[in-house]
């Protein structure tokens, strides 16, 4: 096997990992320029765990939009769906007859009935993804207005108890003004969204469905003549989709406490700059996983940096999308020079043994 | 007969935009039976029918442009309500400096924002052509920054335009008894119409639609007429803009054709387009806004409960785009030929329904990678 393999080591980087690689480089420029430009905040770790903390339901959103697009597919119907899940265990928990097991249970029944009928409208009936799940944003905006329109504050004391709990990490931290020392805090959030990254990372890279998932993104005929059955996997990434989205509702609960008609506006557009700054592309088929969480870093870097400049607020969303145009730009000469082959990037020679040797076991 | 068929299959395509309409208009009907009332007030007509005319407007417009995009990308812009927006503040920026108001500054000013918009839509549509960008994430960048260009160009306020002419444009011209902006939307259809029948514009539009490289093959520049359906996208929005600021009487840049993009997709969906690209039909984008206008105000006049409005017209799309779907439509061609050779004993019309059935399928699978 020996000689096979060497000349195989030329072996050029998938679309999905380079489109990563290029994420990833983005991520650490704008962290870069961020802590050189406001040392003071950006190198306390809180700054970083906050991105986490307070943008939760943004992750978890942004991951399943990932899977979506990753199938050829979009679901602009999640942030409603957040919105709604929100407002509904809001009402659940004050209502009183409610525990947080059954809010938690409510919130993925949500977001799979969401799921299901998107799925099994886009999927079996082929019915065009961005009108279906038009009509689920709508359908989500309507029952959220018509199940209560004022601000809900939930006062049960089991959930305040989770909403508040936190968890301390003694090691990391920074001493204030006054000499104090301030531990960094994670809320349980934040593990949610860890687990969910590792949960889908694992599903897309190593699992039928994941590997049938890009084959249908890429090429719906050729997935169709290997014997994927398409429909059934553009039902379930739909379906993931709504669940994702459920669950982002419930943890957007968690931080924010409160049942809200604004609760995740305009998400499913910041999931959608998100996933294409972390490189996975409308088009379907191309993507890493791990970009939906990269991308959305990009983006809460950006605004973080853009308001700790002090631009004016109105500057601020032209800005952001002046940068958003540099990504994109980026992303798309480096493919189209990949293109036509003026650009390779072979792996490195450290690298490529690894590669050489995932290729041995792959060939016995 | 075969004349008859022939004819029947050309318009085929409009029949669920106009099924739905009339459907509409049955509900409307039942709920009272003055809807066609037409009254005459100042020397102007008033009624549902006008005012669904009047109020779809600017969605007639967007739409038209939204179906040259949709053939040709392959991708739907929704930067429209911004770029409309830019445009229209533009406009109001020139008119309040010109000075004394005439027609010819209102002209000029229309100009001016119609250049904007060509402007912005060669913004989108470098992007989309040149650069391979997805319509939508290329667009996303206006719509996330431009209602703060807008407001930036607004001077931070919202300006009224508070002019006889504007005033006019935005209702009614004394002595003409349709309100001006009707005029306006059929003039434009008229100039669109016009293009499209003189022009090679539709047959180059569908032939990059369907496929960019066999299109590149036979000599027409894919990139080329892509920019050219993003041009024309900025002129419709420019247009529609003009007409919203005319109609508030001030300019709102936070609110001026907001979401707009939204119903002018439902549009071109609605028109019986196919969102992935290749063959369109304006006819049906145009009776679908105006479908879509007839709906919200079906649901106004049913005194549906206005928090769940949206509700309502979501279940109504679903319930649409359901019978609308090709797998139903297959399944109910199938199902009406079975009762035909049942009738008849005749199983000619059988085979060829099961070809086009094939041929759709294929057609729209084929088109979606």
């Amino acid at each position: 096997m020996g000689p096979l393999n060497r000349s195989q080591t030329k072996a050029r980087l998938s679309n999905s990992t380079l489109l990563f690689i290029i994420a990833g480089i983005i991520f650490l420029l704008m962290y870069g320029i961020a802590l050189i430009s406001f040392p003071v905040s950006f190198r306390q770790f809180q700054t970083f765990f906050d991105f986490f903390n307070l943008n939760a339901a943004l992750f978890i959103v942004t991951l399943g939009m990932c899977i979506v697009m990753i199938g050829g597919g979009i679901d602009i119907s999640v942030g409603a769906v957040c919105g709604l899940v929100t407002m509904a265990c809001a009402m659940l928990l004050q209502s009183g007859t409610g525990n947080v097991w059954g809010a938690l249970f409510l919130a993925l029944g949500i977001g799979l009935a969401f799921g299901l009928m998107h799925g099994f409208l886009i999927a079996y009936l082929e019915i065009q993804p961005f009108i279906i799940t038009l009509a689920g944003m709508f359908l989500a905006q309507g029952l959220l207005t018509t199940l209560h329109k004022e601000p809900l504050n939930v006062t049960i004391p089991a959930f305040v108890a989770l909403r508040r709990f936190t968890i301390e990490i003694p090691w990391l931290g920074t001493v204030n003004r006054l000499g104090v020392f301030i531990p960094c805090e994670i809320k349980p959030s934040v593990f949610v969204v860890v687990v969910l990254v590792v949960i889908y990372a694992v599903m897309m890279k190593w699992s039928r469905f994941g590997r049938n998932l890009y084959a249908v993104g890429g090429n719906r005929q050729s997935a169709r003549m290997l014997g994927i059955n398409v429909k059934k996997t553009i039902f379930l990434s739909y379906v993931l989709c709504g669940l994702t989205a459920g669950i982002s509702g419930f943890v957007f609960l968690m931080t924010t406490g409160a049942g809200n008609i604004g609760n995740g506006s305009l998400y499913e557009i910041k999931a959608i700059a998100a996933n294409v700054m972390g490189g996975i592309m409308l088009n379907g088929g191309v993507g890493n996983l791990l970009g939906a969480p990269i991308g959305t870093l990009t983006l809460l870097t950006i605004n973080e940096l853009i308001r700790a400049a002090g631009v004016q607020s109105n500057l601020q969303a032209i800005v952001s999308g002046l940068l958003l145009y540099l990504f994109i730009v980026l992303q798309s000469i480096v493919m189209s020079l990949r293109d036509r082959r003026k650009f390779r990037l072979a792996l490195p020679p450290w690298l490529r043994r690894f590669r050489e040797h995932d290729q041995e076991e792959a060939a016995n | 007969m075969s004349l008859l068929k022939v004819r029947f299959n050309r318009w085929s395509h409009l029949f669920l935009p106009l099924s739905v309409l009339v459907i509409l208009l049955l509900i409307n009907l039942i709920k009272g039976v003055d809807y066609f009332k037409i009254t005459m007030v100042n020397g102007v007509f008033y009624g549902n029918i006008p005012n669904i005319l009047f109020g779809a407007a600017e969605l007639v417009i967007l739409s038209i442009g939204m179906t040259l995009v949709t053939a040709a990308a392959c991708g739907q812009d929704i930067s429209i309500g911004e770029s409309g927006a830019i445009s229209s503040a533009i406009f109001v920026q020139y008119v309040l400096n010109a000075g004394e108001v005439t027609i010819w500054t209102i002209l000029a000013g229309f100009l001016l924002s119609c250049v904007a918009g060509m402007l912005i839509g060669a913004f989108n549509g470098t992007l989309v052509s040149y650069f391979n960008v997805q319509p939508m994430v290329a667009t996303l960048i206006l719509f996330l920054g431009g209602r703060s260009i807008a407001f930036i160009i607004d001077g931070k306020v919202s300006p009224i335009l508070a002019n006889p002419i504007s005033n006019q444009i935005g209702t009614f011209i004394p002595g003409v008894p349709i309100q001006t902006p009707i005029i306006l939307t059929v003039v434009f259809i008229v100039l669109v119409a016009v293009v499209l029948k003189t022009t090679n514009l539709r047959l180059y539009v569908e032939a990059v639609g369907v496929n960019p490289s066999a299109a590149r093959l036979n000599g027409i520049n894919p990139k080329k007429i892509i920019f050219l359906t993003f041009l024309i996208m900025g002129v419709c929005s420019a247009v529609a803009g003009f007409l919203a600021v005319n109609k508030a009487g001030r300019h709102d840049s936070v609110n001026l054709l907001k979401f707009i993009m939204m119903d002018a997709i439902l549009a071109v969906a609605l028109g019986g387009n196919s969102l992935a690209g290749g063959k369109f039909s304006i006819t049906g984008s145009i009776i679908g806004a105006y479908t879509i206008e007839v709906l919200n105000r079906t649901l106004l006049r049913l005194e549906v409960n206005p928090e769940a409005i949206k509700a309502f017209k979501a279940v109504f799309i679903i319930i649409l785009m359901v019978i609308a779907s090709p797998v139903v439509r297959a399944f109910a061609r199938k199902l009406l030929d079975k009762a035909k050779t049942i009738v008849t004993g005749d199983s000619v019309r059988q085979t060829g329904a099961l070809d086009e059935a094939v041929v759709s399928m294929t057609d729209s699978s084929g088109k979606e990678e």
